[in-house]
């Protein structure tokens, strides 16, 4: 391994090689486009939420690079079961510590669980769009925005 | 790169000698002295952007510290110092293109203002309803949207001379694609996404039996090898300062005198015009005509000293190098297991485009950096490029002047850096 280990851990690479929760709902009950025009990332996110307001089941489809795609992946697997209020939560943690507003350690982020593995990324301001699109495309999806999301169209990182 | 050296490859390589000192050339860029996360800059994002030489960052500081004027007004002397050292420049960037007059080159923000100044200008006057646009896969963004928008005003067709899997135009396909109804073909010198340099004389050649005019994006060729636009006989041709060693926001197009002198103004304003009254504004001939407002006249005078610059180097010996320094950075990046190279057109310039397995370019460009490697990591603002690839991006190395084998080599080690941590 070389001194790129605090961007590329071994859990990032392992959920771009081989993406948890890949593809579509049927009947998906919550859906949002997320893109950035930058590096050309696309996501396609698919969510279905049961009566009592969780996330039932959640899939993921896109190209992009390995934070973004290992972003989305680990996204899905924090968030099934998990009810909308939580998601926004967990949400604004993981902004919080790619962006470095959260002191150093993502110490005060106590829902973010192996999600932490994004931290590096605060040290690479370039990457911060990657890591957040997969968040921001379920932001418009649980909230039912229609347009695709965009991170280079004001929306913030 | 001229078409003159294309008839003639045989005396192009033998024309940089022992006398092309790359050490001593880099003495004269102070930016590449810099080390970035620790480690000595390697620039290899020319074709984005290329660095400044001293000569042209001292000819902005003396020209604000000594001469600083409005041009074309003043009675004093430092306004005629500035207005003599403003033409000077064109000038020298008359001569640079070969053009016949100075009155034929007019100062622009840069390659994209001058493409839409055309569009704005001669596009709006001449292509109506029907008409058809010709433009090639391998076009800059810059070099499609303003002939879109155009196209949509006016009810007129965009067409597009594909390309083949080694990043060549299609010329085959030329014959069928110019119409009697093709107002402009609109095309790059040299792509910047695959290095390609095109046959841009047979080109024009052929538009122009079609009564087609041609207007050629040559920001990518000017820093490469010796343009003349008297012998590619093209109607208009582009390019950005900054990509010549020269200040960021400014540019030249050329145009075909009769052409500039029937086309209407781009801007209105002062310096632009002979006389204004509330009923009637008579507007000055070219190029003043199409520079309304005070200028970019730092920026100009700049340009100048980066003319001057690339002059006293060389043209012919920088294409000569950086042809060597190409054949040596193939080579070597065909050494990385996995990489492939984008564009391969047999006649290329300075580009070395690739794909790395499928190692998304993003991922290589922060491993790059953090090595001190700058290269350009995306779609080069030539998505049609990519589709026609079927890639979402590639990875960049582009060269300049300044370049060595031992940058191509860094290059290489850090690709190899890459290879390791996504293994």
């Amino acid at each position: 391994m070389s001194d790129f280990s605090d961007l590329y851990q071994e859990l990032i690479l392992d959920h771009q090689r081989n993406p948890r929760n890949y593809g579509e709902i049927p009947g998906a009950d919550h859906h949002a486009d997320g893109f950035n025009p930058l590096c050309g990332d696309k996501i396609a996110l698919d969510l279905k939420v049961d009566g009592k307001g969780l996330i039932e089941d959640i899939k993921f489809k896109g190209s992009g690079c390995a934070i973004s795609k290992a972003s989305a992946s680990l996204m899905t697997t924090a968030l099934k079961g998990k009810s909308s209020e939580e998601a926004d939560r967990i949400f604004h943690q993981f902004h919080d510590m790619v962006m470095g507003k959260d002191g150093k350690g993502g110490t005060k982020a106590p829902d973010l669980g192996k999600l932490k593995v994004f931290a590096g990324v605060r040290d690479y301001p370039a990457r911060v769009k990657c890591a957040s699109l997969a968040w921001h495309t379920l932001e418009a999806a649980l909230h039912d925005k229609r347009d695709v999301v965009s991170t280079d169209d004001g929306v913030e990182p | 790169m001229s078409t003159k050296t294309r008839q003639k490859p045989k005396t192009a390589p033998a024309q940089k000698g022992p006398s092309y000192d790359v050490e001593r050339i880099r003495k004269d860029f102070p930016i590449l002295k810099r080390k970035v996360h620790g480690k000595s800059l390697v620039y290899l994002d020319n074709a984005a952007t290329t660095q400044k030489p001293l000569a042209v960052i001292e000819a902005l500081d003396s020209y604000y510290r000594t001469t600083n004027s409005n041009i074309h007004r003043g009675l004093h002397l430092l306004s005629e110092e500035a207005t003599a050292a403003y033409e000077a420049v064109r000038e020298k960037a008359r001569v640079f293109l070969n053009a016949g007059s100075t009155k034929e080159i007019i100062f622009t923000r840069g390659a994209t203002e001058g493409i839409n100044l055309v569009a704005a200008t001669w596009g709006n006057a001449n292509v109506r309803s029907g008409d058809e646009v010709l433009l090639t896969t391998m076009e800059h963004h810059s070099n499609i949207v303003p002939w879109q928008r155009l196209c949509e005003q006016k009810g007129a067709k965009l067409k597009v001379l594909p390309i083949d899997d080694k990043g060549e135009l299609v010329l085959a396909d030329l014959r069928t694609l110019l119409t009697d109804r093709t107002k402009l073909l609109a095309l790059t010198h040299v792509s910047n996404a695959l290095g390609t340099v095109n046959p841009i004389r047979e080109i024009v050649k052929a538009a122009h039996a079609k009564g087609a005019k041609v207007l050629v994006d040559g920001a990518q060729a000017v820093p490469h090898a010796t343009v003349d636009v008297r012998d590619l006989d093209c109607d208009f041709y582009v390019l950005s300062g900054h990509k010549l060693y020269g200040p960021t926001g400014i540019g030249v197009l050329y145009g075909k005198y009769d052409l500039l002198d029937a086309m209407p103004p781009y801007q209105g304003g002062g310096d632009m015009i002979a006389s204004v009254t509330f009923e009637r504004t008579l507007y000055k001939k070219p190029p003043h005509k199409f520079e309304a407002g005070t200028p970019a006249i730092a920026e100009v005078i700049g340009l100048g000293a980066a003319l001057d610059y690339v002059g006293k180097v060389g043209l012919p010996a920088i294409a000569s190098h950086e042809a060597d320094l190409l054949r040596y950075g193939t080579k070597r990046l065909l050494e990385v297991p996995g990489l492939k190279l984008v564009g391969t057109a047999s006649h290329k310039a300075g580009v070395l485009s690739f794909t790395l397995g499928d190692i998304h370019p993003h991922d290589i460009g922060t491993i790059l950096d953090r090595e001190g490697v700058a290269v350009r990591a995306g779609h080069h603002c030539a998505q049609p490029v990519m589709d026609r690839f079927g890639i979402p991006a590639t990875t960049r190395a582009s060269l300049g002047m300044y370049n060595t084998e031992a940058e191509i080599d860094a290059l290489v080690k850090a690709l190899r850096k890459v290879v390791e941590v996504f293994r």
